[in-house]
């Protein structure tokens, strides 16, 4: 018996983003694109502010899908698609609120719908997982 | 402009990547995540997108106009450490909208001749 309903709607979570957590998060992936640190360039290349990394936000919302399944190692598929960016001012914690819809079950598998915002925007599109039950 | 004879074409990663303890805990650490044994579902894109990267500018794209426009994993097998991987990447799409170019590269990372985690990665080059 699966522990999820089709049509239940997941408790949502909230991640902080803020400029420290930017720089922990370039360090660990490797992607030290400016844009993600430093606002002058930010700014020169024509963006709001420093932005997150859309891998950052993505990864993310990966720990809200493991903490649902249980693990890490249950997650079968993950998708997004990264719609608007997460302008992280600095001195700011920007929070990502991140929520989900079971909308598939078999024996094996749950699909996951998953809304992730910020101030109330959808910053990802067409957000799925696939879970092992 | 992409070559749209390389639309299909996979390239061979050269050399293959060791999985460190070390990478995937601090991976792990800045997502939150508690198991920092276990590589997250995201972590195959630190490999992944080096490879795409040097493919599509050695095809003639610059690298600096790109945006990441989505984002697709499947994971066939956890990634933990001590993993030997190699990458290849395979050019899937190419196509222009309104002068930016729009390219999906396919990256597997296989591991003892079967495929780990399949990462697709669709990369905006603006005009």
């Amino acid at each position: 018996m699966s522990i999820f309903k089709v049509g239940e709607f997941l408790p949502s979570k909230t991640y902080i983003i803020n400029r420290a957590s930017l720089v922990t998060y370039a360090n660990a992936s490797g992607d030290q694109n400016p844009i993600h640190q430093d606002e002058t360039f930010a700014k020169s290349v024509g963006l709001e502010n420093v932005i997150a990394h859309g891998m950052y936000t993505m990864g993310l919302v990966g720990q809200y899908v493991s903490s649902m399944a249980g693990s890490t190692s249950k997650v079968r598929e993950f998708s997004a698609r990264f719609t608007k960016p997460v302008v992280v001012p600095a001195g700011v914690n920007v929070e990502l609120v991140v929520s989900a819809t079971v909308v598939e079950l078999t024996d094996e598998v749950a699909r996951l719908e998953i809304t992730a915002t910020c101030n109330e925007v959808k910053v990802l599109g067409m957000a799925k997982a696939v879970i092992l039950l | 402009m992409l070559n749209p004879d390389l639309v299909g074409r996979t390239f061979a990663g050269a050399t293959s990547t060791t999985i460190t303890a070390e990478s995937i805990a601090a991976f792990a650490l800045a997502l939150g995540e508690t198991e920092t044994h276990l590589a997250p579902p995201t972590f195959a894109i630190t490999i992944s997108l080096e490879q795409s990267q040097s493919v599509l500018v050695e095809s003639g794209l610059d690298w600096s106009r790109v945006v990441h426009g989505d984002q697709r994993f499947s994971i066939y097998k956890q990634l933990v450490a001590g993993m030997q991987i190699q990458c290849d990447s395979t050019i899937e799409s190419a196509r222009v909208m309104a002068g930016n170019e729009i390219i999906t590269v396919r990256s597997d990372l296989i591991e003892s001749g079967e495929t780990a985690v399949s990462s697709w990665s669709t990369l905006v080059f603006r005009a």
